[in-house]
């Protein structure tokens, strides 16, 4: 906790108050996930700040950077396509950091999903070191639970970083309470049962988790996540959730553009961006 | 029969020291949670043993039979080897044993359907197998390229009334296709079970997939013990995610005069990069739930394996074999896939048993360790017991690429002398 902060200030972390800010406004954030890497390294940053919109247009409030991994058991096909063609494109873990810095410089913060054998490997106080040099909010940990998690918990106090957990539908009344005791920031809530991609009804099981949620982790904001496909959904979402969280669906237009030769072109993606940010918007 | 031998590790997360534990999704962890629960509850149950030792016995066909090989033998310096024959197991390898434990757990947990992933097809088909035997449903991930080199295998699990699925994605191997199947049981959990073949994956399967394969060391200690009054000197499995061989150890880990030999596939050479020996050239990681040894890169992403024997062609190995190397109470060694082509055709000429592949890799390790043993001690005779996991013919159409047979009834010696 940092001089002269609430403790509901250091729970929320620095990515938590974007999303305090946002619902200050009476809305819900808008959290946008895009992989590093794709199409390019170079091109990946430029869809980044895309994603953060201009002083005209409005865009998400929180960024969320994958960082492309050989196994990814919770992506579904369209990221794990972009992520594939990442990789295959020679992505490295260190430029994760130069994302984390791109998308600082627009004035929106930035966590960093990744699983976790990549900051194992890089080493988990040495990722966290660099992941706060570079400016970064956080982690959202989709493979590790803070049952394995010593040593993250220890080096996201250490670097002041936030930690972002998953809860599912599934999850013990027991397991919500201890999961969500261990994240800072906010929690990452999965809408449904399954892997990423958007899905063209609205996740059906999130209204109950988020209210369990609320009973037992009243001061903890909740992000809901995969299967967000458009500004609609997001506006239902955004009625009972902190924040909303979008992947695919800005992945859909990139990896379209791609198809049709111009993987630089941003049209199609500064298009979802506008009607995902006027959805949360609306709610 | 032991059914009640408490094991100490993994210790209650599911660890065994650094290795094991469930890095897994949250979605997973009640399903993990209520199959731990199970499981427990079934070791402790006379009824689940009884039925499990029923089909076992008049399903599977064991006890499997423990085989002298003097012919082979008489090439592996000094030793006397002994075959334990997982190959004559219902279906054809030791896979059937943890496959039919689990299949009765899916049923005591009320769920419908199983999934599994496979290599060599040897796994998806005893699941294929089980689930015919209990009316559930059964889809098997396969890697593409394995689909493509086991088609008996696919073949045999459709006519099983399995669908598979050829996984193209990453390497479109055996990794690739547990990532499917823990895609599927993550948005199918509530009906599904994930029947994973091997001593890997997250907590508790490493642990449990051991105990249901534990009956291969039991039943050589009894069948060691009765022809020859003491336990034998050496055992030796192939190791790819580990199975055969952990349950060929379990019963002998407590027993430091009895070594323990695990031989992985070293592809063209563990020196060229080309192999899957996780243990002696990969590094400790997470993949699949567990931390383990792994083959990955500087920045830690999963490297592809190599190997002839798509059983053992697999990056990562059970969490247990980790830890056994690492307290060095098993000793890992890599054996290419030149030395196990040679072994299985000298076990099929030797002894008229022709095994998998895979299995092929810990004959090759005991001519290699039978030979090393009499250099060091040439008065001793050491008793080896070898596990033949399976039997090699769904490896055929491997073997006349390998050996250049025709198929034909010509002169084609096939590089045979």
């Amino acid at each position: 906790m940092t001089a002269g902060s609430s403790p509901a200030a250091a729970r929320a972390g620095i990515s938590g108050q974007a999303i305090s800010a946002a619902n200050a406004e009476g809305r819900a954030a808008l959290i946008g996930y895009l992989p590093v890497g794709y199409p390019s390294v170079a091109g990946s940053l430029d869809a980044l700040v895309a994603l953060c919109g201009t002083p005209e247009a409005p865009g998400v409030d929180l960024v969320e950077i994958g960082l492309p991994y050989s196994d990814p058991v919770m992506d579904g096909p369209v990221i794990q396509r972009a992520g594939t063609r990442a990789l295959a494109r020679g992505v490295h873990t260190r430029d994760v950091f130069a994302a984390v810095e791109a998308v600082r410089a627009t004035g929106t913060p930035a966590v960093v999903m990744t699983y976790w054998n990549l900051v194992d490997r890089y080493g988990v106080d040495a990722f966290a070191r660099d992941l706060a040099r570079a400016g970064g909010a956080g982690l959202i940990t989709p493979d590790l639970i803070p049952d394995e998690a010593a040593e993250w918990l220890a080096a996201s106090d250490t670097y002041g970083l936030d930690r972002v957990f998953l809860v599912s539908p599934s999850s013990s009344d027991e397991r919500l309470v201890s999961t969500t005791a261990a994240c800072r920031g906010w929690v990452y809530a999965t809408s449904v049962m399954g892997v990423t991609g958007t899905r063209s009804q609205a996740p059906s099981a999130a209204p109950r988790l988020v209210e369990r949620l609320r009973a037992l982790s009243p001061d903890l904001l909740v992000g809901v996540g995969l299967g967000v496909s458009g500004g609609d959904q997001a506006a239902d979402v955004g009625r009972y959730a902190d924040a909303v969280i979008v992947g695919s669906a800005f992945l859909k237009p990139m990896l379209a553009a791609e198809e049709a030769g111009d993987p630089g072109d941003l049209t199609g993606l500064r298009a979802v961006v506008a009607d995902l940010a006027a959805g949360v918007r609306r709610a | 029969m032991g059914h009640v031998n408490r094991p100490q590790l993994p210790d209650a997360s599911g660890h065994f020291d650094i290795f094991g534990g469930r890095f897994v999704p949250e979605a997973l962890i009640a399903a993990l949670s209520q199959l731990e629960t199970e499981f427990e509850t079934a070791m402790g149950d006379p009824e689940f043993w009884s039925e499990l030792d029923a089909l076992r016995r008049d399903y599977s066909g064991r006890p499997t039979p423990l085989t002298e090989a003097p012919r082979f033998s008489a090439l592996c310096g000094n030793a006397h080897v002994l075959l334990k024959r997982e190959d004559l197991n219902h279906t054809g390898s030791h896979k059937i044993n943890n496959v039919l434990g689990q299949a009765l757990l899916t049923r005591r947990m009320g769920k419908t359907r199983i999934i599994a992933e496979t290599g060599a097809g040897q796994h998806g088909v005893a699941a294929a197998t089980a689930a015919a035997l209990l009316g559930l449903e059964c889809r098997v991930y396969m890697g593409k390229v394995d689909t493509d080199r086991q088609a008996l295998n696919v073949a045999r699990m459709q006519l099983l009334g399995a669908e598979v699925i050829a996984v193209e994605s990453g390497s479109q191997t055996l990794k690739d296709a547990m990532n499917e199947a823990m895609r599927d049981w993550v948005a199918t959990v509530d009906t599904t079970h994930y029947l994973i073949g091997t001593v890997a994956g997250p907590h508790p399967f490493p642990a449990m997939v051991r105990e249901f394969q534990r009956v291969i060391s039991t039943e050589i200690a009894e069948q060691v013990t009765g022809r020859y009054g003491r336990l034998p000197d050496v055992i030796a499995a192939c190791v790819g995610g580990g199975s055969n061989a952990m349950g060929s150890f379990a019963d002998f880990i407590d027993h430091p005069e009895v070594q323990l030999y695990g031989f992985e596939a070293g592809g063209e050479g563990v020196e060229t990069g080309h192999h899957a020996a996780a243990i002696v050239g990969g590094s400790v990681g997470v993949l699949h739930g567990m931390r383990t040894n792994i083959l990955q890169d500087a920045d830690g992403q999963t490297l592809e394996s190599h190997s002839i024997s798509a059983g053992l062609d697999y990056p990562g190995v059970g969490p247990e074999h980790a830890w056994l190397a690492a307290t060095g109470r098993a000793h890992y060694e890599a054996v290419t896939d030149a030395e196990a082509m040679e072994a299985f055709q000298v076990l099929t000429r030797t002894e008229g048993i022709m095994p998998a592949i895979e299995s092929a890799h810990a004959v090759a390790g005991v001519m290699r360790l039978g030979r090393r043993l009499a250099e060091s001690d040439p008065q001793a005779r050491p008793l080896i017991v070898v596990c033949v996991s399976g039997r090699g013919d769904k490896d055929v159409d491997t073997a006349i690429a390998y050996f250049g047979l025709t198929g034909r009834p010509d002169a084609s010696t096939g590089g045979l002398s």
